[in-house]
């Protein structure tokens, strides 16, 4: 049982930080280590810094809508 | 018979019943007279319209329209940086792509269109998604992950030149100017004189800043924490308003004028856009998207289980065009009316802006694009549900004029019920005390009828009639939450658009870091909707009559530009035989958005055409007299002004249609005439170069 509530659990958290616009940060982190081993990895302080910017630095067309 | 046939024969089978079920379901909301209908007939028709829907036409789209390949790279894969670019669950990515969709939009329109009975919004809510709507996302998320995940404006200038790219982009503008006007006129007609209501939104601000100080100092980047704890107070807001409102010393307060609170928005709408987005827009944004998606899922519960009757009848005698909630007959203003949960241009937005980006694989690009729309569709028709289960007689006592059913609940009960819908003033007296408001005659906009609706459905499944004026204030709190973080994003995303389009001539005026630009371009982007923001909250008519039609029709037009621009990118596949798909809604929407465009204009009934309205304003100060609602000749000169104003708006809208129409045929000509396939899309090997 537990198995199987456990990832379920993890996926609707991220579909809910994804929801506002934040994105797995572990992946981030996988990521960086594996294509860019040399280059620094932002802490999740900064990681979530850089993507509450991104989402509202609305860029052209990146209005999230209304309905 | 072998087993792999059997299996066959039985899908088969499963799919015949279900598209008997839901035949037989269209049959009893179509043919009920005179007794009441359940809720769950049109639930049950819907589902089933969506399941078919899904199964057969979206699976055309993809493998024959399309030719979705799943060996493709998607910009996802090729651009992986773990920040923008993240090939994500596409389950997940569902749930991103409808929180993005998901808004006031479809809430309002069909609580407006049910003045027609239910009958004929259902049909266009399922007709226009599964033929337009999800079309549309399905269409427009395609191109973009073909091309890199490029937006709306970029792929409209590489496809179809840059004078079409331009032109969209002043027609974008003038949506969001509309758009943000008319969901303000929605926040204030809920909290005119609402104590209760309007301190509990007013709460909203501090409680976001608490929130956005300690998501940013005292416990960075920790969103569970800083959203309970704002959930919580939120809920203690809520509970507080109730005293408020029953307090001698604080009531009168929060009991503000419609001018009042017109003014304070704009003036909100302006600071919190030059703000830094932690401290009021990012905490505000993260509690209305989880209160929207949570409050959505709970009424589509509530529904199911406490089985609502519809009181509603199935259609009204106003479909001749003589509704009091908004003018104009069946045709083209119901497929204004309900923009969004059919079909809606600012989609187009979503489906070519964070979404292609986190794409796993282009196949999903269907069950994202077409399926999320569906369940868009699904949350209009709880709008729909929760605006005809109320008392027909007390639904339009609330949407109509105060200028056509007068003040007091007995002038209003008087007229409603000579309009053939049985109400007493004793009734309408009982329903505001309910809820726990003054009054609820002529809260036009959407929001205060599907908070009556939705109080009636949520308390019968909790809390029974004591916590039906809880119930009430949640539903006005979710829905003003969710339409203040689209005014402070949309001012913002006006400013960018008027710093762009000003740009072009100044060209300082783009420097983002340039203090003055950014505030110049800020207080133009919040008084032009504060204009007519304040102008609609001044009519005497509601205002929601004049600015929801230009809404709708400046929302459908944006969709057409987006199927024009799908349209022509099948012509440049040279995948022209299948082009009808995009090109059959682009002519509906077309054919709706022309002609109501036309009528706002030009008809002779002065309730309906801009210019007629002027004409007998003209007359009328030519010969000296004050007209109602105008009480000085001064303000006799606002409303003729305003006319003007109304009738350019409406003038420019279908200038911008006409432009992009005879831009979309050039690009059409011109592929056809080329014999090769003509459009560009982005290499899928070059991305996985990038990081091999």
């Amino acid at each position: 049982m537990r198995e199987r509530v456990a990832p379920l659990l993890r996926r609707l958290s991220e579909t809910a930080m994804l929801m506002i616009g934040v994105p797995d940060y572990d992946n981030y982190v996988a990521h960086r280590r594996q294509h860019h081993p040399d280059e620094p990895v932002m802490t999740y302080e900064q990681f979530f810094r850089e993507r509450q910017d991104s989402r509202y630095g609305f860029g052209k067309g990146k209005f999230k809508g209304c309905c | 018979m072998s087993t792999a046939a059997a299996r066959l024969g039985w899908g088969k089978l499963a799919w015949l019943a279900l598209a008997l079920l839901g035949a037989a379901a269209f049959a009893v909301i179509a043919l009920a007279r005179g007794e009441t209908v359940n809720a769950l007939w049109l639930v049950t028709a819907a589902i089933c319209t969506y399941l078919l829907a899904y199964r057969f036409y979206s699976t055309f789209i993809a493998s024959t329209v399309l030719g979705l390949d799943p060996a493709r790279v998607t910009p996802a894969r090729a651009h992986n940086d773990g920040l923008d670019y993240v090939p994500t669950n596409k389950y997940v990515l569902f749930g991103h792509h409808f929180a993005a969709i998901a808004g006031a939009g479809p809430l309002v329109g069909p609580v407006l269109a049910a003045q027609m009975g239910y009958l004929p919004g259902t049909l266009w809510i399922l007709v226009g998604v599964v033929l337009a709507g999800a079309v549309q996302d399905f269409l427009v998320l395609f191109i973009s992950v073909r091309r890199d995940g490029r937006s709306l404006g970029e792929l409209i200038r590489s496809e179809m030149g840059n004078t079409a790219g331009v032109i969209a982009m002043i027609g974008v503008l003038m949506i969001m100017v509309i758009l943000l006007a008319v969901l303000g006129l929605v926040v204030v007609k809920a909290l005119v004189g609402s104590p209760w209501g309007l301190f509990t939104v007013a709460a909203t601000i501090p409680i976001a800043v608490l929130m956005g100080v300690y998501g940013r100092f005292i416990r960075p980047g920790r969103i569970a924490e800083m959203s309970a704890i704002g959930f919580v107070l939120l809920m203690a807001a809520l509970v507080a308003g109730q005293a408020v409102s029953e307090s001698p010393d604080w009531a009168p307060v929060f009991s503000l004028s419609g001018e009042t609170l017109a003014l304070l928005l704009i003036g909100y709408g302006f600071v919190a856009a030059v703000l830094p987005v932690w401290l009021v827009l990012a905490p505000r944004d993260y509690l209305s998207t989880f209160l929207k998606i949570g409050t959505i899922a709970v009424l589509a519960v509530a529904i199911l289980f406490v089985m609502p009757e519809l009181k509603m009848p199935a259609v009204t005698r106003f479909i001749d065009g003589t509704g009091p909630v908004f003018p104009g007959a069946l045709f083209p203003f119901l497929f204004i009316t309900i923009a969004c949960g059919s079909v809606s241009g600012f989609h187009a937005l979503v489906s070519s802006g964070t979404t292609p980006k986190m794409l796993e694989n282009e196949v999903q690009a269907r069950f994202i694009g077409y399926g999320a729309m569906l369940m868009e569709s699904m949350v209009a028709m709880m709008a729909l549900i929760a605006a005809s289960v109320i008392d027909p007689g007390a639904y339009f006592a609330m949407n109509s004029p105060a200028g056509v059913i007068g003040t007091t609940p007995e002038q209003a009960a008087q007229v409603v019920s000579n309009w053939g819908f049985a109400i007493t003033p004793d009734a309408l007296s009982q329903i505001a005390a309910d809820v726990g408001e003054k009054t609820i005659l002529s809260r036009a906009g959407g929001a205060p009828t599907l908070a009556v609706g939705m109080a009636h459905i949520l308390s019968n499944l909790l809390g029974g009639k004591a916590l039906m004026a809880f119930w009430y204030h949640f539903a006005i709190l979710f829905e003003a939450l969710f339409i203040l973080t689209t005014l402070d994003a949309g001012t913002r995303v006006a400013r960018f658009m008027i710093q762009d389009l000003v740009g072009m001539a100044v060209p300082g005026f783009v420097n983002t870091k340039s203090w003055a630009a950014n505030v110049i371009a800020t207080g133009l982007a919040a008084a032009s909707w504060g204009y007519f923001l304040y102008q609609g909250v001044i009519d005497p008519l509601g205002g929601i009559n004049t600015l929801w039609p230009l809404f709708g029709i400046s929302n459908q037009m944006l969709a057409a530009i987006a199927l024009i621009l799908c349209t022509v990118v099948l012509f440049k596949m040279k995948r022209q035989a299948y082009a009808w798909v995009p090109l059959l809604p682009t002519a509906w929407l077309l054919i709706c958005t022309l002609t109501a465009g036309l009528e706002k204009l030009f008809h002779s009934n002065p309730a309906i055409g801009f210019l007629a309205h002027a004409d007998k304003f003209s007359a009328a100060i030519a010969n000296g007299k004050v007209l109602a609602p105008a009480k000085t000749m001064a303000e006799m000169s606002r409303v003729l002004v305003n006319d003007y104003v109304d009738a350019t708006m409406t003038a420019a809208f279908v200038a911008v249609v006409i432009a992009m129409m005879i831009a979309g045929a050039v690009s059409v000509a011109r592929a056809l005439a080329l014999p090769r396939i003509s459009t560009i899309e982005t290499d899928p090997g070059l991305g996985e170069a990038h990081h091999a």
